[in-house]
């Protein structure tokens, strides 16, 4: 839809309107290799990835520094209106997103270093595909935001279902070991936090496609996203003995 | 002759959500300059005591359609509307209706500033000697009042009696303001009111429309986007001699319905 508007009357601002799309989408590229870097770290133990994911976090940082620094001086010094004004606001909105989610894959690299230390007895398998699900929605939302995409960021605001699907059953499965075996409570607790920072990753993800829906369509999605059933938050008490 | 309007800055009790009435209504008009068709099938309504932005590109028929609210083109042959403006149920374009009364009901301040060459005092009472038979009293009181509804009231009252022409362009524009008003009128209209203004005059006028609102339901012409956001409840955008789009201001300055609309005032009319 927007992709059929004419192109700005003034060459430079429609310059920089590429420019602070192109600044998200380096963002994202940087946090779609953060985020499979630190997926290896847990997955597969592979601690060189572990420090490189957790040492990309200040360049993430350092650039949403710089769409807001950017953001300010587009408006006020273009003072945008509809189509543009949605983008620039929604620019400000998908940094501190995208930030946040390198935040949430660095403290899963920093986690995956603590948990190398212990030998687990069980495979859990919900986390690899937890990790793939979100790297993919990731990567959608990121062209979506690049391509100003509407259909796309639906598509991911649908997906996230998934994600929270697998998270609660992941919480249910780590309190079963956890109450079967005390000295697995340090390893799983330190993956029900990995499990929870992926499942927030997937809520960031979702804001940012709501944000792109937005920006592209003027319309505001509605609040319901489908959601799963809410077992993580009912009360699981261990067997008297 | 006062108006059935009330007149004084009496606040009328706060009365917000209430959807307001209509206080004038254009159907389906259409202008003609000679065989030239400069508007076509206008339907808008402005609410009462709301202020309603007309924007678009040169050309476009918003002045034009202002023209006909208060039948301007009345001076010049072989300009003609055809359709309806209505105010009170009454159409405005009917040739029955008496010229004179029409214009100070509904008031009308330009471009430029067009102060008459007498004094200030004298520029406000003009129009009210043509309406109204005031005694010296209270054509001192309106004056005062008009002046001081214009904002202008405190930088003019100690020379009341020097030449406009005296005043600053700004001044100036208030002082036409205050003239519009001081017939006590139910609709003003602004034609670029502020363009031959600097910024800071600009707001003051911006005030002021904000301001007059209260009283008045008033319709602004301008070329100027930012201020059309900042003054107008209703936009209305036209094109080609067409309404494309009206709406709240906003609505239709962050998520206007129509390409058109989201095109020209983004600043890509190709």
């Amino acid at each position: 839809m927007a992709s059929e508007i004419a192109e700005h009357i003034v060459k430079s601002f429609e310059q920089e309107l590429k420019r602070l799309r192109d600044m998200l989408v380096e963002m994202g590229g940087l946090l779609e290799v953060q985020l499979a870097t630190a997926g290896a770290a847990v997955n597969q133990g592979d601690m060189a990835a572990a420090t490189a994911a957790m040492e990309q976090d200040p360049g993430i940082d350092g650039l949403e520094r710089e769409v807001e620094q950017f953001v300010i001086r587009l408006l006020a010094l273009r003072q945008p209106m509809a189509g543009d004004l949605r983008q620039i606001v929604a620019a400000l909105k998908i940094a501190s997103d995208l930030e946040r989610i390198g935040d949430y894959a660095a403290n899963v690299a920093k986690r995956s270093i603590v948990l190398a230390q212990f030998n687990l007895n069980f495979k859990l398998g919900g986390l690899s595909q937890m990790t793939r699900l979100v790297q993919e929605n990731l990567k959608m939302t990121i062209d979506a935001i690049g391509e100003n995409d509407a259909d796309r960021a639906i598509q991911v605001w649908r997906a996230d279902q998934v994600v929270d699907d697998i998270y609660t059953a992941t919480f249910r499965e780590l309190i079963t070991y956890m109450m079967e075996d005390p000295r697995s409570i340090t390893p799983c607790t330190h993956l029900l936090f990995i499990a929870k920072n992926l499942e927030r990753i997937g809520d960031h993800t979702t804001n940012i496609a709501e944000t792109v829906h937005y920006a592209a369509t003027g319309e505001v999605l509605p609040e319901g996203r489908p959601k799963g059933q809410s077992s993580a938050y009912t009360v699981i008490r261990p067997r008297e003995i | 002759m006062s108006q059935t309007q009330t007149t004084s800055a009496q606040p009328e009790a706060a009365k917000p959500a209430a959807a307001p009435a209509d206080r004038l209504t254009i159907r389906n008009l259409d202008f003609y300059y000679g065989t030239n068709k400069a508007l076509k099938g206008i339907n808008l309504a402005l609410p009462e005591r709301r202020v309603t932005g007309m924007i678009g590109p040169s050309g476009c028929g918003k002045s034009t359609l202002l023209r006909c609210l208060n039948r301007m083109y009345d001076l010049y042959p072989g300009q003609r509307a055809e359709g309806e403006v209505l105010l009170d149920g009454e159409n405005i374009l009917d040739k029955s209706v008496d010229l004179n009364l029409l214009r100070s009901r509904i008031g009308m301040v330009f471009q430029k500033p067009t102060p008459f060459p007498m004094s200030i005092y004298d520029n406000i009472a003009f129009g009210v000697k043509l309406h109204e038979k005031l005694p010296r009293g209270e054509m001192d009181a309106r004056v005062e009042w008009s002046l001081s509804r214009a904002a202008l009231w405190g930088e003019v009252r100690d020379r009341l009696h020097s030449p406009a022409s005296g005043l600053s362009g700004g001044q100036q524009q208030r002082l036409c303001i205050a003239r519009t008003i001081a017939v006590r009128p139910e609709v003003i209209l602004l034609d670029e009111p502020t363009s031959a203004l600097d910024p800071i005059s600009t707001l003051k006028i911006e005030e002021l429309i904000d301001e007059l609102k209260r009283d008045f339901t008033i319709a602004i012409v301008t070329h100027n986007m930012q201020q059309a956001a900042r003054c107008a409840d209703q936009v209305a955008f036209f094109y080609l001699g067409e309404l494309i789009e009206a709406g709240p201001a906003g609505q239709i300055f962050t998520a206007p319905k129509q390409k058109r609309t989201q095109e020209y005032i983004t600043g890509r009319f190709g």
